[in-house]
């Protein structure tokens, strides 16, 4: 805030001096873990039985990434875990693409063209974020077994779809609830229609909130084992699947560095959407979808 | 000319097309979780055995909590209505969904190999259903191992290895006040159970782990023998280090290896990680029946159960993946990779380390004098809600300050009788 | 700096006069008025049965004695008896009350604290951020291993603190069946707090500066500021954020399975992990389906009451 009064006395320095502190005090909390993942991913073996856990790598050795792209065994094939991000690509972008699309139009729907019991529709759709995964995993495969979809990207791509618009949706219709209504009826007046008003006067102001539900949807989809694991075939499995067959192997013998390492490769993606468009993120929540 | 380069182009693409729908029909889904490094190239030399035979292997692995991820997987594909052609099932489990009419039979196989004369009884009794073969044994674990590290033994004045529970308490007290960590253990409800049904073993004996753990006898869940089996088992707490909770099982086998603790109780597979360390079996670190069970053995047999394929061609690969299976090539690489005996009794040993030579001894001991039993903590002996059950309560008495042994017996009485 | 969203549509001009004829406006007319229902149907359609198809189904199933796959054998409510009875349920059904509460406590609170430290002005304020952001992006089974090693008694915390002299430090939470949830709660508040901060940040940035100005104006001090003028607007935030962090709490599992595994014993089980192994570990899915019936009941308990008076209040104001 702009308007905030500076004085610059003792006392004024001091309290920005605390927040300061507090603020990096609390950066190296929410880094540790990561950190741990990091060092640990270039220590050999050797010094990781020896050393503790914060301990610093006597020797910085990329091993055990090259070891984890393309040599750690996922099953039978010990090709690593980079061919399966390449399926984790094809599940998430057709699934992100279609969710963020019908929760735009969903949102448009239902903050633009009054009807009755709108928000009774806004309410069952919301309610299905809450239902636990788990619940759905027999009933989805019985439903994708008759569509034929079992096993298939397309399968997964339709439930992700199917449980991704709760949240779309309402990130979407959080988000036009703040555009003037004024602006439709005029365009109403004009005699556009549904479609045209929503691609000639919301679309262009949606960019904020079309960035804050593609990073939310592609997080929630790249991350998820259940469906994945479930839902797939050996050749459409995704990165989380992979990455799980090399963390827990139940009687092998564990090689630390390499965990770490896959670890990292299967989350770099969504770091990576987070680093970059962080910042779009937070412009998009204040351009209005946390205001209901 | 070019009319009939056209042609034979032709041709060849349908040809190609038709060979495709072929290589199609011949692919072998196989659903497991040996996913580890040595397991991973054994499993390699049975999908190689298969290639040449002209069948496509088509991998399908979900690691994670010794099958559940898999198990679960496998519902989930069964229900769908499109099941892999084999999966890795064992015990009580082949039965169920045999009843549940998904598995198929591969009598034709087994009667040409023989397996009657190549396979112990146990082990043909558990891969039959209704007096049909339906699945093929790839291995045969011990449980009830008793690992040592003869150096932290010998600091801590401890001379024999301990064959009894009270050599074991007293050894432990010894090795406690040379600074070291007497039994190194990971709080998993499963290893939980897996130390509990080995020291049931060796304090009960075999009739009464039979009557407990595989008829599941409620007066002998709740007999004075339990209370006493129950209360032993809790003074192994004071033995253990107060961080085993939540460790994975091959992080207290290198407490081992390095020599923090003197002792480990775990199944075979513990000596993966113990020569990938360096160390050779029989001398630098000691291998013996858990206290009690030397003359026994607790069994955890894998096995990969056939499903119902459809067509013919489909059919001949998976009678073809049961044969192979069976095969002395495979099950040698499988079980040194695996640290576990071959399923098949008459293998050359030779290759193998001094613990499985015992192990194979043990185990055919054992057959004959009627010691050989089902490990529980490993889903051998009883139905899984049964064997939840059971976890529950064992791995919540051992970790409770304030449940009695006599409590813990009678709610494992409870719990086993409401799950059935 | 005010960064507040002001949508600005660029229309009015883009539409020509319409020369339709009058049967075709009427035709188009009902068109235009069924359209959103229309657009809205393949969603609706999907979530009836995709979310309450399935709810029934698996209510149906909670009066069978499913056990490796569904069948229809139907017990009346006896999988529900069984369930009630059940120790371990009642510990998991306790501990989603006390991780519940505690997460989204914490959450909220750490994430205001944030965001109002960071609305100050602060140098590199987006590094900081999206730091602060980034455990959102990573699922527990990426971050499960580091976890349970820096809450482990013998190689994390504790450890690091002992090696660096200070010995008699304790930190046993993960092994101490009465502490083990509390580990959860710090896990959890690691991953989502930053994000409620994302979403206060956003909110203060959207409060109006002409009101602040004004207590400023009559002399308030700054935390008074807060206090009185600031976080009554952040209503609608606490709104979103309390309904994303209910749903993160209810549908935890990846969580408790990379932490604690449910233990020491099952002292850390909560519902979602307990309706999972009994479903499939344990080839019991009637009594899956009866305890996922009673976590329902539970979200629906809480969470429609809340959303029911959030949306009419917004609708009175």
């Amino acid at each position: 805030m702009d308007n905030v009064i500076r004085v610059q006395t003792p006392g004024a320095l001091l309290a920005r001096g605390g927040i300061y502190a507090a603020l990096i005090f609390m950066a190296v909390v929410y880094l540790a873990p990561l950190l741990v993942m990091l060092l640990t991913s270039v220590k050999t073996l050797e010094d990781i039985r020896a050393g503790n856990l914060l301990s610093l790598p006597r020797e910085i050795t990329f091993q055990p990434w090259l070891h984890a792209w393309s040599e750690a065994c996922t099953g039978i094939r010990c090709e690593g875990i980079g061919g399966y991000v390449w399926n984790s690509v094809q599940i998430v972008v057709p699934a992100v693409v279609i969710s963020t699309a019908i929760g735009a139009l969903n949102g448009y729907a239902l903050t633009k063209w009054r009807f009755k019991g709108q928000e009774w529709v806004f309410g069952m759709l919301l309610f299905g974020c809450f239902i636990p995964f788990q619940v759905i995993l027999l009933p989805m495969a019985q439903t994708l077994g008759w569509l034929g979809l079992g096993s298939t990207t397309t399968g997964l791509v339709l439930v992700h779809v199917v449980y991704g618009i709760a949240f779309t949706t309402l990130f979407f219709r959080n988000y036009y609830v703040n555009v003037p209504d004024e602006l439709i009826a005029a365009a109403k007046l004009d005699g556009a229609g549904f479609f045209r008003i929503f691609l000639r006067i919301l679309l262009p102001v949606s960019t904020p909130i079309i960035v804050v539900t593609v990073i939310w949807q592609f997080t929630q989809v790249w991350n998820d084992f259940l469906f994945g694991v479930a839902y797939s075939s050996h050749e459409t499995q995704p990165v989380t699947v992979a990455l799980n067959n090399v963390v827990n192997s139940t009687t092998g013998v564990r090689e630390y560095n390499v965990d770490m390492a896959a670890a990292m490769i299967a989350a770099l993606p969504t770091l990576l959407v987070y680093v970059l468009a962080g910042k779009y993120f937070v412009r998009g929540l204040t351009a209005g979808s946390v205001k209901g | 000319m070019n009319y009939l380069l056209k042609r034979s182009v032709l041709t060849a693409a349908v040809v190609g097309a038709l060979t495709m729908g072929q290589v199609q029909a011949n692919n072998v889904e196989v659903l497991h979780w040996w996913t580890s490094g040595g397991e991973a190239r054994a499993v390699g030399v049975l999908k190689d055995l298969m290639e040449e035979r002209g069948h496509q292997w088509r991998d399908f692995a979900v690691a994670g909590g010794g099958g559940e991820s898999a198990m679960t997987v496998l519902r989930s594909r069964a229900v769908a209505g499109n099941p892999p052609v084999a999966a890795q099932i064992k015990g009580p489990d082949i039965q169920e969904w045999g009843s549940l009419g998904f598995l198929g039979e591969i009598n034709t196989v087994a009667k040409e190999v023989g397996w009657q004369a190549l396979l112990p009884e146990v082990i043909i009794e558990a891969m039959q259903h209704d007096g049909d073969y339906v699945a093929v044994p790839v291995n045969v674990h011990r449980v009830n191992w008793f690992w040592a590290n003869p150096e932290v033994l010998a600091a801590a004045g401890v001379d024999d290895m301990p064959t009894t529970w009270e050599a074991f308490f007293e050894a432990a007290e010894a090795i406690k006040e040379a600074g070291y960590i007497p039994l190194a253990h990971g709080g998993q409800p499963w290893q939980d159970a897996t130390v509990f049904e080995s020291m049931l073993l060796g304090i009960g004996g075999v009739d009464f782990y039979r009557q407990a753990m595989v008829e599941l006898d409620q007066e002998a869940l709740a007999s004075d023998t339990m209370i006493e089996v129950l209360k032993n088992f809790k003074r192994l707490r004071d033995y253990m280090d107060p961080n085993a909770p939540g460790r994975e099982w091959n992080a207290a086998t290198q407490m081992v290896v390095n020599g923090q603790a003197a002792f480990q109780i775990m199944g075979d597979w513990a000596k993966g990680e113990l020569t990938a360390a360096g160390l050779t079996a029989g001398e630098d670190f000691l291998c013996m029946g858990v206290p009690g069970t030397d003359h026994t053995f607790t069994y955890n047999v894998d096995s990969l159960a056939m499903f119902k394929v459809s067509g013919a061609r489909a059919r001949e690969a998976q009678l073809d993946l049961a044969r192979l299976s069976m095969e002395p090539a495979f099950q040698e690489a499988f079980n040194l990779a695996k640290g576990s005996i071959p399923a098949r009794m008459d293998l050359d040993m030779s290759r193998f380390d001094s613990c499985a030579v015992k192990s194979m001894a043990d185990f055919k001991a054992s057959a004959d004098a009627g010691t050989l039993v089902p490990s529980m903590a490993h889903g051998m002996a009883v139905s899984s809600d049964a064997q939840g059950a059971i976890f529950d309560v064992v791995t919540n008495y051992f970790n409770s300050r304030r449940m009695t042994a006599e409590e813990a017996a009678e709610r494992l009485a409870r719990a086993v009788r409401a799950a059935g | 700096m005010n960064t507040r969203a002001s949508v600005q549509p660029r229309a009015g001009h883009l539409f020509a006069p319409n020369s339709a004829s009058r049967v075709r406006r009427n035709g188009a007319y009902w068109l235009q008025a069924w359209l959103p229902k229309l657009v809205l149907a393949p969603s609706v359609a999907a979530a009836l049965f995709f979310v309450y198809g399935f709810m029934l189904w698996t209510f149906v199933l909670s009066l069978t004695n499913s056990r490796m796959l569904p069948s229809y054998e139907f017990v009346g409510f006896a999988q529900y008896a069984r369930l009630l009875s059940n120790d371990r349920w009642l510990v998991a059904s306790t501990n989603l009350v006390i991780f519940g509460a505690l997460f989204i406590a914490i959450c909220l609170a750490i994430g205001i604290v944030l965001a109002i430290l960071l609305d100050q002005r602060i140098r590199h304020e987006g590094a900081i951020r999206t730091i602060y952001l980034y455990p959102m992006a990573l699922s527990f089974i990426v971050t499960g291993v580091a976890w349970k090693w820096i809450l482990n008694p013998g190689l994390g915390i504790q450890q690091v603190v002992r090696d660096w002299g200070w010995e008699s430090f304790t930190f046993d939470w993960l092994v101490n069946p009465d502490m083990a949830v509390y580990t959860l709660v710090i896990a959890g508040v690691w991953q989502a707090s930053g994000f409620v901060m994302a979403l206060f940040l956003a909110g203060l940035r959207a409060v109006d500066d002409s009101i602040i100005k004004a207590a400023q104006l009559d002399g308030a001090s700054l935390p008074r500021i807060y206090w009185r003028v600031v976080l009554p607007c952040l209503r609608p935030v606490l709104f979103s954020a309390v309904m994303i962090l209910a749903h993160i709490a209810i549908k935890s599992f990846d969580l408790v399975v990379a932490l604690t595994g449910g233990g020491p014993g099952y002292a850390s089980d909560l519902p979602a992990t307990f309706m999972y192994d009994f479903s499939f570990s344990r080839s019991q899915i009637g009594m899956g389906a009866a305890s996922a019936m009673m976590m329902l009941a539970g979200v629906l308990a809480i969470i429609v009451p809340y959303l029911y008076s959030e949306l009419r209040s917004r609708d009175r104001g």
